[in-house]
């Protein structure tokens, strides 16, 4: 069984981002890149299923810049088989790396794909719901625990309200949430395999994917600032505050 | 210009996510459309058809709706989509699973999380866990938007009056099937509801304390219980109390966070709150950069004080 993982190259999750003076985005140059967040226990989860003896490769792909080779490279040290590289300048929205991530299905035909929830750039969180429905196969978003039987893969989702569990036939997407697992830390040695491995490369236009963005982004703005308060000295005065200045009580 | 609502509901009653998804639906303009896919949804479809501002709402039922799956659901909106200029979900966990699927299949952009509609075509949304706010224009026929539900007040439950029409129920493939669930029944407000949220953090250690401090401070102010990721993820509390960028958004009239140091990713989900109140030991918490009331103590020591004062 074969699946494919998804990964983005985003601004670091420790950073914190400014935005540009003339409106036009936010500032990325010189700071740390590294995998989303979420792609990373995607490709965990991969591994592991690989290491089960479920899943027989891994391959990682990635969408964008030539950098991208690097968060690929991660994922290899993680664990992955090989990788493939789309790579464009082009701004690439959520529907068009669906396209892309539907093309290279139809050339690879993965049993699986599983990718993160959402990317914490954009926090669009519809890359994988898209690409399950082109290909019109099932979906489990969110996912909190992932077990494969046979052609089923069974899948518990974080939802409003709890926990609920899916059975999809395969192939299908899933979508991970924070809880599927802990990412191992990369070693030396892997980091010393995964340069060794393969990465395919293409461009959108070898795929046949229009990528032409959807949304125009007109302008970006920092939200309003909430200033700081005031520290109280205790309790009492909390209260009293709360009942008399901010008007809220039980 | 009509806009299509997608009611999410428990087939008895409509959530209030879907209250701030009709008012930013009259924010677009045009008529409003509600549909309510269910089982056994008669009771849902008539609350739907309450609501202030909504003229028509569809009612399509069959058991395959029962739990909401994306791929029947999206199956079900697509086929009623045409005609509409914009189809709406509330940005819940349910409305995030279906909504990118219609996208997908009507070929347009989604607009994640709305947070203002400037015009028809315009919108705005938080992006980097809302340390910037974007502006974007769609040039696709269709608009398809999730609802972040803070930016929009509610409509009004009742006062509306529109017919139901009961419309033939599309199922989907058959390929994903519900196994079982494990929901919390509780007597508390919805997390994203509630006007007081109580919120603890890592801070408090463990499961139990966690319980034994924060629940009493919540049932004294009737508030929802939320959670820091740090929490969640220690097992002090469940996944669906997560407050933040990839949690649960909400702006409660009063938040109460006890024992959260404030990372950005908290903050995310919590800034728009009316009030905010921290309690942290730590005098260098970020949480106090945003609380409009901060109190350095214990938190073991100051909510009870705090219960035991209200």
């Amino acid at each position: 069984m074969k699946v494919l993982v998804p990964v983005k190259r985003v601004v670091d999750y420790n950073v914190k981002v400014r935005v540009k003076s003339d409106g036009t985005g936010v500032d990325i140059a010189n700071v740390k890149m590294s995998m989303n967040p979420f792609d990373e226990i995607a490709v965990e989860e991969a591994v592991r299923l690989r290491e089960k003896g479920v899943v027989t490769e891994v391959i990682a792909v990635s969408c964008g810049v030539t950098q991208c080779t690097e968060t690929l490279r991660t994922a290899m040290a993680i664990g992955a088989d090989r990788a493939i590289l789309v790579e464009t300048d082009a701004e690439l929205q959520p529907l068009a790396v669906a396209k892309i991530l539907k093309a290279l299905a139809d050339k690879e035909a993965p049993h699986l794909f599983i990718m993160g929830k959402q990317a914490i750039d954009d926090d669009s969180n519809q890359t994988g719901q898209m690409l399950a429905a082109l290909l019109d196969w099932p979906q489990a978003t969110f996912a909190n625990k992932v077990e494969v039987s046979g052609d089923v893969v069974n899948v518990t989702r974080e939802v409003d309200g709890g926990l609920e569990t899916l059975a999809l036939k395969l192939p299908a997407v899933i979508t991970t949430d924070l809880r599927l697992n802990e990412p191992r830390y990369v070693t030396l040695p892997n980091i010393m395999k995964a340069k060794k491995k393969t990465v395919d490369t293409f461009k959108p236009e070898d795929l046949g994917v229009d990528v032409a963005p959807r949304l125009k982004t007109l302008k970006v703005v920092e939200p309003a600032k909430r200033s700081a308060g005031i520290k109280v000295p205790d309790v009492a005065t909390l209260v009293d505050k709360l009942k008399n200045e901010a008007k809220v009580h039980g | 210009m009509t806009v299509l609502v997608i009611a999410e509901h428990d087939n008895a009653s409509v959530k209030g996510a879907t209250l701030n998804t009709v008012t930013a639906a009259l924010a677009c303009g045009g008529e409003v459309h509600v549909l309510v896919a269910g089982a056994t949804a008669g009771a849902a479809a008539q609350a739907a058809s309450q609501i202030a501002g909504v003229t028509k709402v569809y009612h399509a039922d069959d058991a395959c709706f029962a739990h909401a799956l994306a791929e029947n659901v999206a199956a079900q909106v697509l086929s009623i989509a045409s005609g509409y200029t914009h189809i709406l979900f509330a940005a819940t966990a349910s409305g995030k699973n279906i909504a990118p699927r219609v996208a997908a299949k009507l070929d347009v952009a989604q607009i994640s999380d709305i947070s203002k509609v400037d015009s028809p075509d315009t919108f705005e949304r938080p992006i980097y866990a809302g340390n910037a706010i974007a502006t974007v224009q769609s040039a696709d026929a269709v608009k398809v938007i999730t609802v972040r539900t803070t930016g929009f007040d509610p409509a009004a439950a009742t006062g509306g009056s529109a017919p139901i029409e009961v419309i033939a129920a599309v199922s989907g493939d058959g390929k994903a099937s519900f196994v079982g669930s494990e929901i919390a029944a509780n007597d508390r407000p919805e997390l994203t509801a509630a006007k007081i949220i109580v919120s603890g953090g890592r801070a408090l250690g463990s499961e139990d304390k966690f319980n034994e401090v924060m629940i009493p401070l919540a049932d004294k102010l009737g508030a929802a219980i939320g959670a820091s990721r740090a929490a969640v993820d220690a097992g002090y509390a469940p996944n669906d109390w997560q407050v933040g960028q990839t949690g649960k958004i909400v702006a409660p009239q009063l938040y109460v966070a006890a024992g959260i140091s404030g990372a950005i990713q908290h903050l995310a989900g919590m800034k728009d709150s009316k009030v905010i109140v921290a309690i942290n030991k730590d005098p260098e918490a970020p949480i106090f950069g945003v609380a409009d009331y901060g109190l350095e103590a214990d938190l073991f020591e100051a909510v009870p004080a705090l219960t035991k004062a209200l």
